[in-house]
């Protein structure tokens, strides 16, 4: 910890209705992460990886039909599925809330994958090439992950970093939501959005604009759902491991005719 | 029980120990060929490890495929041993003695080449002691206790050192035979391998104590080893038709069923390569099929509950699973139609064929029957682990699909032709029938009268 005077845990709210399915957010964490490119083998083979996705269903039936979008990204669980299971310790929970993957420790059983119920881990099958000039724009702040293990969302944990350094250590200063979005402190996914449908935060930090959804949901778990007062739900809430990802629902300005 | 007469311990000696002093015509081309195979296949992982396993056909959400089924399979298979000679032993069955070395031994070499999938089937295998050995090699990190892939290496190690002791104190008696027949450095060998048993009473009893000691301490391990094994699965939250408490049982008898299966075939084909037909009887054939009717009844009520529980609490995603395993759909492979296949040669087929005692005594039909049983609880297997993982996620969009390509396929293959060849190698070494086991068996052997009657019986005072 570059500083231990300020606590972190950092959370992601999702707005559904702003999303426009433009995966702007994709390609912004393929370059900041040094994702290797999706070619068409990748894609063939069923290989081809993203540690956000952008879910697209159809909803009706043409013509009376609807496109709906979801960013699927590691939802940062603080009851992980995922890590219980790994042999090496190469997935666990940090001090700020992070699930983080050491690429050194995996040994590449894939349990965590298949624990995972929002298959965010993605596996190296290949060792990861680029093409040549274009290993000259990898990010000197993220590992080139090898062949052989599991890689996934780390929000941005370099980004992160690099603000609590330089803010919190040099600076003396917290890193709230105005700092991290003026020194591009932010997750990738997060800074690329157009439609600001991506807010990310730190909920230890009282006056954060992603808190209320968080306590609002979380005063009102899984069976109290109704009861919520903003349009916030976390995926897969039955399965109880409790994300750092809070998604709002869609409004439904038009709903289908005879819709559901 | 008994139908054989009773032979002289020199017949018996010399009958048995033939494959050992004599080499068959057939016994070198056999063993080139399946050394062959196995080469290949020890090729074939090395290109794996080189590039990775990019070449086999699992992707972005079947991350287990043949390599995991197969590692299953071969743990299933290992279960004949002990439930062979520990339980039988326990239960004084006569009629296992001829059986329990070649079940034994099976049990060790199936739980070597089970050993191996896992481990050529990780990411980066020459990083496995970190996850099966359980020390922190100055990391300061220990392997993680909670995941039962740290369970699976501590069981596996245990039943395979567990069963090793067992198959050497069956086997001492018979190295002192050998010790006295043979020339040579293999004398040397058996000399050191006898440990210097002279037959005397002391070495008799103390003998028996040990066998029936671990007969009895390898019954736990018998029974959680598999149980184990199911856990990597049933511990997984995330794939729906995974997470059932109904596995471990499941596991167990399903492993008994393939594995005594695998025996009576390997019984067979010994029987019939070395001419043991005064040991390996058809009544011994004929018990072990009926021993299987009632395995494979058993294991056919677990395989109807795992299904029933899945459905019974009518949940969506659990649903969608079982749509896919049993419904026809659009989706690439038909997986309802293998499990059609699966069900029906693992167990109406076989349990037919061995209903009558006509067929059960008819080396052919049981061969035939035992066959079909292991390729049907390898389909088992399959179908048990790759649908879950393939298109029913939570997540509709994650739907996939897996097709395995030829280095698993050649791999998985070559398993068998391996555990066929180190069978064959330690039957030119070790006698696979254990000669004191017959002997005791016909010194035991006596008849009875009942009214007017002469039926064949053994007595024990113990």
């Amino acid at each position: 910890m570059p500083n231990a005077e300020f606590p972190h845990k950092w959370g992601m709210v999702i707005d559904l209705d702003k999303c426009t399915g433009c995966q702007a957010c994709v390609v912004a964490c393929q370059a900041e992460n040094n994702i290797p490119i999706n070619t068409k083998d990748y894609f063939l083979q069923r290989r081809a990886y993203e540690w956000i996705r952008i879910e697209r269903y159809w909803e009706g039936e043409y013509p009376n039909i609807k496109a709906r979008f979801m960013p699927v990204l590691c939802q940062h669980c603080e009851n992980a599925p995922c890590e219980p299971v790994c042999p090496v310790f190469a997935t666990y929970h940090n001090e700020e809330g992070l699930n983080v993957q050491v690429y050194n420790r995996c040994v590449g059983t894939r349990y965590c994958i298949n624990n995972c119920p929002y298959q965010v881990r993605m596996f190296n099958y290949w060792h990861p090439n680029w093409p040549a000039r274009l290993e000259n724009q990898l990010n000197p702040d993220v590992t080139v992950r090898t062949r052989g293990i599991t890689e996934k969302c780390t929000f941005c944990v370099q980004r992160l970093r690099r603000g609590e350094i330089e803010v919190e250590a040099r600076g003396g200063q917290r890193l709230n939501d105005e700092r991290i979005a003026g020194g591009n402190y932010d997750p990738a996914c997060v800074q690329a959005c157009p439609t600001n449908a991506l807010m990310f935060g730190d909920l230890e930090e009282p006056d954060t604009a992603i808190k209320p959804y968080f306590d609002d949901v979380n005063a009102h778990p899984g069976h109290g759902e109704h009861d919520r007062e903003t349009r916030g739900y976390r995926l897969l809430e039955e399965m109880n491991t409790r994300p750092s990802v809070i998604y709002l629902k869609k409004i439904d300005q038009y709903p289908l005719k005879g819709g559901h | 029980m008994q139908e054989g007469k009773a032979l002289p311990a020199a017949q018996v000696n010399r009958d048995l120990l033939r494959s050992i002093l004599e080499t068959p015509r057939w016994f070198w081309p056999v063993v080139s060929l399946l050394g062959m195979v196995v080469l290949a296949a020890a090729v074939t992982i090395g290109i794996m490890v080189d590039r990775g396993l990019g070449i086999t056909g699992l992707n972005y959400k079947v991350v287990w495929g043949f390599f995991i089924t197969n590692f299953v399979f071969w743990i299933g298979i290992s279960h004949a041993g002990v439930m062979l000679s520990a339980i039988l032993r326990l239960a004084k069955a006569e009629w296992r003695r001829p059986a329990t070395r070649a079940a034994e031994v099976l049990t060790i070499f199936s739980l070597m080449t089970a050993m191996i999938m896992p481990i050529i089937h990780t990411g980066r295998p020459w990083r496995i002691l970190y996850w099966a050995f359980p020390y922190d090699f100055a990391r300061g990190v220990w392997p993680n206790i909670r995941t039962p892939l740290v369970w699976d290496p501590s069981a596996i190690l245990t039943y395979l050192t567990s069963s090793t002791l067992f198959v050497l104190i069956a086997l001492v008696p018979d190295f002192a035979v050998l010790r006295d027949r043979t020339t040579g450095w293999p004398k040397i060998v058996y000399t050191m391998l006898a440990m210097g048993w002279e037959g005397n009473p002391r070495q008799w009893k103390l003998q028996i104590i040990a066998g029936v000691l671990l007969s009895a301490l390898i019954l736990p391990v018998f029974v959680s080893v598999h149980s184990i094994v199911s856990w990597d699965f049933g511990m997984a939250v995330a794939i729906k038709s995974w997470h059932s408490t109904v596995f471990a049982p499941y596991f167990v008898v399903g492993a008994v069923h393939s594995g005594v299966s695998a025996v009576v075939f390997a019984m067979i084909l010994l029987r019939w390569a070395y001419g043991w037909q005064d040991y390996i009887r058809h009544e011994h054939i004929d018990a072990l099929g009926r021993l299987l009717i009632v395995v494979a009844t058993g294991w056919f009520y677990f395989l109807v509950m795992e299904i029933i529980f899945g459905i019974y609490g009518l949940e969506g995603d659990e649903l969608a699973v079982r749509a896919l395993q049993f419904l026809p759909g659009d989706h690439g492979v038909a997986y309802n139609i293998w499990m059609i296949v699966f069900v029906g040669i693992t167990y109406f087929l076989p349990v037919i064929l061995w209903l009558p005692k006509a067929w059960r005594r008819n080396l052919w039909i049981m061969s035939a029957a035992c066959i079909s049983v292991n390729v049907g609880m390898w389909l088992e297997r399959y179908l048990l682990f790759v649908p879950g993982q393939a298109n029913k996620q939570f997540q509709t969009f994650t739907w996939n699909d897996y097709l395995p390509q030829w280095p698993e396929a050649l791999i998985v293959g070559a398993t068998f032709a391996f555990v066929s060849m180190l069978m064959l190698l330690f039957s030119r070494v070790f006698p696979l029938v254990p000669l004191y086991d017959i002997k005791e068996g016909d010194i035991l052997k006596t008849e009875m009268q009942i009214g007017r009657r002469t039926v064949p019986a053994t007595f024990r005072e113990d």
